[in-house]
């Protein structure tokens, strides 16, 4: 059955004049192709949004995706997909991909000053290392940075972490997970001494009752919420009660919508902790044998500079992370003070739907999962309300077994992989090491086979404090891979922007599309993303998996890895480490960083012939070795006998992944559980073995208030955040037509009675005004989120209404993450405005 | 012939996405230039509400709505959309049904409803808005790569 294309367009309009005419006609004019035309092949890969961590079947033909749909065997979704994960076949498409560098230039030469202009990777890597060279000489490793990302693949970060401490020999190496989960990630470790949770998505089907703090789950873990709605929906019994600053589409499905007042939620937690204890609901024994208790320092700051008011009024700006050895009952009479009427008076809420809420922790007979997001951890106490909530379920015992789940959710697909256990923050090494421990950092030397003495011992800057720190001139060589700090950073306008801008410093933005942040640079480096690269991401409930490069990048465009590995033959030992260094190791003399690396004996230790045949792999054919299982089995050799093992390289590519630690082959469900964890001892029921005496902590804080609050002038509270269709600043979803059609820009969500007490309408525009800045809106007082009056929340994906230059850059002073959840503006129309003149 | 094409498109795309960067002003996208101007909010967009069913990307994309659903419940109550596309409801209401997959629970066992699992609609199913696109999306539809390939002469390769 030959058709030409022309008989075939005769054929499908004779079809349609057929149909219309009602008539039936013969089947071999039927245009449907069938057989081997229409095959595709099919793999699997995990979704590149969040991280829930779902799996995706990716459907190729001709070198390009067509297809993708949710994967019936990756437990996690079980087939299904949000409406974001539906259309990741769209999301490489956007027809104004970066394919080759662009560099600011005049007269053939680069200048900050000049215009974005195509050159050469050649051209481009000679004037970053250039750049790079010139800074190191002058002021050295900490004039030198790197902004990275819970989306690059575990390789990625862990190639960066190696590049950044051992290469150049500066820590300042930092996540945008830092604006994400470093209050979760830093609660792990003084908690339990081992980040990521205990338990895992298995929780969903067993809990009797699921309490979410600050979690828009319905739009923000889509997935995870079928999981939660499945189990409400077919046990009756089931429980949910949501905690949040508004309402949104979690609250319309839950049992319990508890709307307080923002940053009321720490006087909550201690009042139920008071309940639990003044209702002999401690589980006695479980504490005595499990936990230690221990007190916070207070008045701690706010994290913001160092000559605000504010940070030079705290007694404990400056050690705001230290804790002091305490008991049962000197926590127990700090939370003494939280009575149900003070934390009714501090929320907003009424006492009866507290007790309610308390009832849910403290009846040993209810399996309580809580999960929290983004209103726990981007808070100016963020540390302290994840310890809040641990102590809620150690309090009860209700740990570390199937239902009873204190559970943080992550916002990245590789948040957990790539951040925390790779290790990409500014104070870590991997499997949870510290560069200021001297153990971890000579551990980590003899792995990579680098010489004692080179790594750095100083925690570098994190996330705020690069941004501080380009703006005051003394970080001067920075690379941001694979986000879009310009539009998600706090205070951008004065705290970000000028740093970008700042002519000491010269700025690279690897990003396959033209973002906020990459039109702010010197220097664009075209990326590949997603499928377009062996890949490898970490999600939520510590599940390591894997996916093979299906489709080629466009155009010059090179995966991150490429970019790191191909700039590290620029350098030389020499150029780089100290004389001392090579004086006392002449063997690593004259060798090239890539040498050092990548080309260590261990790094290029598998040839090109194991990968699979039937995929690409641009890097390894560039490098001539198998550099993902190169670097993924060095790194693992970081983990494995101490809790965080990996399987084999090759494992992964085939299942769907497995949750750490996998040890003899099986992985782990319940972490510090026996039975369900191998590193448990037997007869010891629960170790909590991150910490040396097997002990958790539960930490006794106060409720403090926050940075910035509403008052006569700016009299409202932000919240910021995202919305169901579109993921984080919006660079890949704003170009899927579909996604960018169902909410095609930021609204200013506000309630009816504020609006009409400003004489604002629906849809009118207005001006969003901050002490740091301002921006423009339109007022949405109908919709998915319902804020009560005296708040308004608005989403930041946006690039042409960039809610972070009114945002406030005040973080938790122990994570160091901002707060994006809390400060004070005022709304006006903006034809008032112009009108005034004030523009 | 068509591989001939393809080259030459490969060799002329970087100048044009250069281009198009400097030349185009998508602030949604690049942000206002420079960064610290202030741009004006656009119109919020007015749904669409035709009931004309749009095709879909591949066959496992959620179709999109076309109609709108403001003030729609999906709550512990009541599930809005479901009372014209049920199955027992759609001759009434002439509206698709819920695709068969929507009775099946998470370990695929067939249901004899809507399985529990499936009941927040609009986590896949979203309405659409007469929003322009703000950028071309290049993705080939699977038939428009497979009915070339249909000619005679044109071996698979």
């Amino acid at each position: 059955m030959d058709l030409t294309r022309r008989t075939l367009l005769k054929t499908q309009a004779a079809a349609a004049a057929a149909a219309a005419a009602g008539v039936s006609i013969p089947a071999e004019a039927q245009n449907i192709p069938t057989g081997e035309d229409i095959q595709l092949q099919w793999s699997k890969a995990p979704c590149r949004f969040c991280g829930t961590g779902c799996g995706v079947m990716v459907g190729v033909k001709d070198g390009r995706v067509v297809a993708t749909h949710g994967d019936m065997q990756a437990e996690v979704n079980r087939g299904l997909n949000c409406v974001k994960g539906y259309f990741l076949s769209k999301i490489m498409y956007g027809n104004d991909r970066l394919t080759q560098p662009l560099m600011r230039m005049r007269n053939g030469q680069f200048a900050k000053d000049g215009e974005l202009q195509p050159v050469s990777w050649d051209r481009a890597f000679d004037e970053m290392a250039k750049q790079w060279k010139r800074v190191l000489q002058e002021k050295g490793p900490e004039a030198v940075g790197m902004f990275g990302s819970g989306q690059w693949t575990i390789w990625e970060g862990y190639a960066a972490s190696k590049l950044m401490r051992a290469g150049f020999r500066s820590n300042n190496l930092d996540p945008n997970a830092r604006h994400c989960m470093a209050s979760a990630a830093v609660t792990f470790i003084r908690t339990f001494g081992m980040d990521e949770p205990m338990g895992c998505y298995d929780d969903f089907e067993h809990a009797d009752a699921f309490v979410l703090w600050g979690s828009n789950m319905a739009e923000m873990h889509p997935i995870l919420w079928t999981r939660v709605t499945d189990r409400r929906l077919s046990h009756p019994h089931v429980r949910i009660a949501t905690l949040s600053t508004y309402e949104h589409r979690t609250t319309d499905l839950s049992d319990m919508a508890l709307i307080f007042k923002p940053n009321s939620d720490l006087a909550i937690m201690n009042y139920i902790a008071n309940y639990i204890i003044q209702n002999g609901a401690v589980n006695r024994e479980f504490v005595e044998r499990h936990c230690n208790f221990r007190l916070a320092n207070t008045d701690i700051g706010y994290g913001l500079r160092p000559d605000n008011v504010l940070e030079q009024r705290a007694q404990h700006a400056n050690d705001a992370q230290v804790s002091h050895p305490s008991s049962f009952e000197d926590y127990a009479r700090l939370m003494s003070q939280y009575t149900v009427e003070k934390a009714s008076e501090l929320s907003g809420l009424p006492k009866e739907r507290l007790e309610a809420l308390a009832k849910l922790y403290a009846d040993p007979k209810v399996k309580v999962m809580s999960l929290w997001t983004m209103g726990f951890n981007q808070h100016v106490r963020g540390v302290w309300a994840n310890h809040m909530v641990y102590n809620l379920h150690l309090l009860t015992g209700k740990i570390s077994e199937p239902g009873n789940s204190p559970f943080s959710l992550t916002g990245q697909p590789s948040a957990c992989g790539t951040a925390r256990e790779v290790g990409t923050f500014s104070h870590r090494l991997p499997a949870d090491m510290q560069v200021t421990n001297p153990e971890h950092r000579k551990h980590a030397e003899e792995i990579w086979k680098l010489p004692h003495g080179l790594l750095p011992d100083k925690a570098g800057y994190h996330a705020v404090q690069q941004d501080r720190m380009l703006k005051d001139g003394k970080l001067n060589a920075y690379w941001i891979m694979c986000n879009n700090n310009l539009q998600t950073a706090p205070n951008t306008n004065n705290e970000t922007y000028p740093g970008y801008r700042n002519p000491a410093n010269f700025v690279v933005v690897s990003d396959p599309y033209p973002t906020v942040t990459a039109m702010a640079a010197d220097l664009i480096l075209p990326t590949a993303m997603w499928v377009e690269k062996e890949g490898a991401y970490g999600n939520a409930e510590r599940r390591t998996h894997f996916w093979h490069q299906l489709v080629n990048a466009p155009g010059d465009a090179r995966s991150d890895l490429w970019q790191l590995m191909e700039f590290s033959k620029r350098f030389t030992t020499d150029e780089v480490w100290t004389k001392e260094i090579l004086d006392a190791h002449p063997e690593y003399k004259g060798k090239s960083l890539f040498d050092v690396l990548f080309a260590n004996g261990e790094v290029n230790k598998f040839p090109v012939a194991e990968i699979d045949p039937a995929y690409e792999n641009r890097e390894s054919k560039s490098f001539g070795f198998y550099v993902q299982k190169g670097l993924f089995e060095e790194y693992a050799a970081f983990g494995r006998g101490h809790g965080h093992d990996l399987a084999s390289f090759d494992t992964y590519h085939q299942v769907r992944g497995l949750r750490w630690p996998v040890v003899n082959g099986q992985e782990t469900r319940w972490r510090y559980r026996e039975g369900h964890d191998p590193y448990v001892e037997k007869g010891s029921g629960v170790q909590f073995y991150g910490n040396p005496d097997k002990k958790a902590n539960i930490m006794g804080a106060p409720y403090e208030p926050p940075a910035e609050s509403p008052d006569g002038e700016y009299d409202l509270w932000l919240v910021t955040g995202r919305v169901l269709e579109h993921w984080h600043s919006g660079s890949m979803t704003l170009r899927v037509p579909e996604l960018y059609k169902a909410f095609p820009g930021a609204v200013l969500f506000m309630h009816p009675d504020d609006a009409a007490k400003r004489n604002l309408r629906r849809g009118q525009e207005v001006r969003i005004v901050s002490r740091r800045g301002e921006i423009r809106s339109r007022v949405e007082t109908r919709g998915r989120n319902k804020v009560p009056p005296g708040l308004v929340f608005v989403p930041f994906f946006d690039a042409s209404q960039l809610i972070n230059k009114v945002t406030l850059d005040a973080t938790d002073p122990i994570s160091k993450q901002t707060d994006f959840k809390k400060c004070a503006v005022k709304v006006v129309s903006a034809a008032t405005a112009d009108a005034g003149g004030q523009q | 012939m068509r591989r001939g094409v393809f080259l030459c498109l490969v060799s002329i795309v970087p100048c044009l996405a250069a281009g198009a960067i400097l030349a185009q002003d998508a602030p949604r996208l690049r942000g206002p230039e420079p960064f610290t101007r202030e741009v004006p909010a656009p119109p919020m967009q007015r749904q669409i509400t035709d009931d004309v069913r749009v095709g879909r990307n591949y066959p496992d994309q959620p179709p999109v709505i076309p109609h709108s659903i403001e003030g729609y419940a999906v709550d512990l109550n009541a599930n809005k959309c479901m009372s014209c596309h049920a199955r027992k409801f759609t001759e009434q209401s002439q509206a698709p049904m819920i695709s068969v997959t929507h009775y099946q629970d998470r370990a695929g066992n067939t249901l004899g409803g809507l399985a529990p699992r499936r009941y927040v609609c609009v986590s896949c199913h979203v309405p659409q808005t007469n929003a322009k696109p703000l950028v071309d999306n290049i993705f080939m539809d699977m038939d428009a790569l497979t009915e070339p390939e249909r000619q005679p002469a044109r071996g698979r390769h």
